[in-house]
């Protein structure tokens, strides 16, 4: 690991005071990441800022909705009563994720901008990758690409965002709050990551020296939830495919809405709101949900090693949504 | 108190490990001094000068800050319960309890915990008795070769901790808050799923975590 600057900040103005004086500074939250990245020399800042004594640590009732703290650890949000109850999807995509030792360390805005796992990023023995390496290639599209994204991938990058909790967040709608010396602004989570396109190393719309503050959910949707994860392993293990499934039933047993948000098959979580437009007024049935994953996969580009990852989506799509909405 | 005193008063027989121990102690003496004590604070620029509390006892540091939570509790500390595994987050071997909550040490950089009352595996013992989670292992059997027990250990008190403070878990029927944490064998393994055995002692580590939790 190279050597770097070390500044624990107190307040919101020290961490962006400190961000601002090194040109390749990062703010480093509880580290399960970015120390791993360092570790691995595929990253190499000059200077790290200790966001996590940063008062941004509560979960509190915000404009009927709820707001995490930017510092709020996994677990503490995955205990906390109000998000059970409230946003259980949220609970469930965060206990699917990592192992109960790194959801202890791992932040609320370390796990949004985690980085993706694709071997080829994590390893810069291989010189191809257009993330770390920008315009030298990428060596997963030749090479064994069997985790990586069926939707959304380009010619330059086909990696797969490895949240659990961001697929939560995304089904749920909700906004990252974030700021900078000039501005605070809230950035949709639908806006906040990026496609790969050419510029693969640009991963989310955050400006450089901007701190994430909090992720702001709104009011609960209706219904019920379920958060399904496949993977490899039954736990502490990243999702080959996964599915945030809310699902709210009317009087006469029709779907009134519902939503389906997607992990490990995109560059980010994948929602697709005309699949959610055929599921409203749909009978609550396999034959609905079958209509809604087709339309979720319909632009699946399946690569060498990973085309399972098309009928293994549409499936899980279909039992997400059975399982949501038996819920009801 | 610094570190060399803590030491010697935990030496009450010559068994292997402390023979160990002391080998490293001198050994790491003529390893680490010139990387880390403070007679080369002008060669390092950055050096950080902090204090942690471990297993009670205060250690005033001078640090690199990249020096991770793990790495100075074994190579400057001589605290070699702790056990680096894959050093990337994955097996658990350096689990440490932090204000109570398990962390792996490996991915923690030690500066972050200044003020964090940090507890080891060498720490658990209370007037020459073996905690009860310790003794437990023992008594079932719960490790083979035994490099991942201190992480198992120290694992498997804090899992206690949070599923007494009603902690879900994945394999929970629900995460409301309504729903009763019963500590059933597929409970247990879920909870427990980052610390990796190599041996396949899990059976018998199961075993022991719920003989200690009923006891």
């Amino acid at each position: 690991m190279n050597t770097f600057n070390y500044n624990q900040a107190l307040t919101v103005d020290d961490a962006l005071a400190s961000v601002y004086a090194h040109p390749d500074a990062k703010y480093l939250g509880g580290g399960t990441n970015l120390i791993d990245l360092m570790k691995m020399g595929v990253e190499h800042p000059t200077a790290l800022v200790d966001v996590t004594r940063l008062p941004l640590t509560r979960i509190e009732e915000y404009w009927g909705g709820l707001r995490l703290g930017a510092m709020a650890r996994n677990s503490a949000v995955a205990i906390h009563a109000l998000v059970r109850r409230r946003y259980p999807v949220l609970a469930q995509a965060l206990l699917a994720g990592a192992s109960p030792q790194i959801r202890n360390m791992a932040t609320v805005a370390g796990n949004l901008l985690q980085r993706t796992r694709c071997y080829y990023f994590y390893d810069p023995s291989y010189r191809e990758c257009n993330k770390r390496n920008p315009g030298s290639g990428c060596a997963a599209l030749t090479g064994n690409n069997r985790i990586h994204s069926v939707l959304g991938g380009s010619d330059h990058c086909i990696a797969t965002h490895p949240s659990d909790m961001a697929v939560a967040l995304t089904a749920l709608g909700a906004t990252v709050q974030v700021k900078d010396a000039n501005e605070e602004r809230s950035i949709p989570i639908a806006d906040f990551y990026r496609m790969p396109g050419n510029t693969p190393h640009i991963e989310t719309s955050l400006k450089a020296e901007e701190l994430i503050t909090s992720v702001d959910l709104p009011a609960p949707p209706g219904g019920t939830a379920h958060y399904l994860k496949v993977r490899d392993r039954n736990s502490f293990a990243f999702a080959l495919v996964s599915v945030a499934a809310i699902v709210e039933l009317d009087d006469r047993k029709r779907i009134r809405s519902a939503r389906v948000a997607l992990g490990g098959v995109a560059p980010m979580p994948w929602r697709s709101l005309e699949a959610e437009q055929v599921l409203t007024g749909g009978e609550p049935t396999e034959a609905t949900y079958r209509k809604a994953a087709d339309i979720l996969m319909q632009d699946a580009k399946p690569l060498r090693f990973n085309g399972f990852k098309v009928e293994l989506a549409r499936r899980g799509i279909v039992r997400a949504l059975t399982t949501a909405a038996e819920l009801n | 108190m610094n570190a060399e005193n803590e030491h010697s008063d935990n030496q009450r027989d010559p068994t292997r490990r402390t023979f160990i121990e002391a080998a490293v102690l001198i050994s790491g003496a003529a390893i680490t001094t010139p990387v880390l004590e403070a007679q080369t604070e002008q060669a390092l620029p950055g050096l950080r000068r902090f204090s942690l509390t471990i297993n009670q006892v205060r250690h005033d540091l001078d640090l690199e800050p990249k020096v991770t939570l793990l790495d100075l509790l074994r190579e400057r500390l001589q605290l070699t319960g702790t056990k680096k595994g894959c050093d990337h987050g994955q097996c658990g071997a350096c689990t440490v309890i932090a204000d109570g909550e398990r962390i792996v040490s490996c991915l923690a950089l030690a500066v972050c915990y200044e003020g964090v009352d940090i507890v080891t595996i060498e720490g658990l013992e209370r007037g020459g008795q073996l905690h009860p989670m310790q003794a437990a292992f023992l008594e079932q059997d719960g490790f083979q070769c035994g490099f991942c027990t201190p992480g198992q250990i120290c694992s498997a008190i804090a899992m206690l901790g949070e599923a007494k403070k009603g902690m879900p878990s994945a394999v929970a029927h629900s995460v409301s808050p309504a729903e009763p944490v019963e500590l059933t064998e597929p409970e247990i393994r879920e909870r427990m799923s980052g610390n990796i055995c190599r041996c396949g002692a899990y059976p018998n580590i199961v075993a022991a975590i719920r003989a200690t939790e009923r006891s």
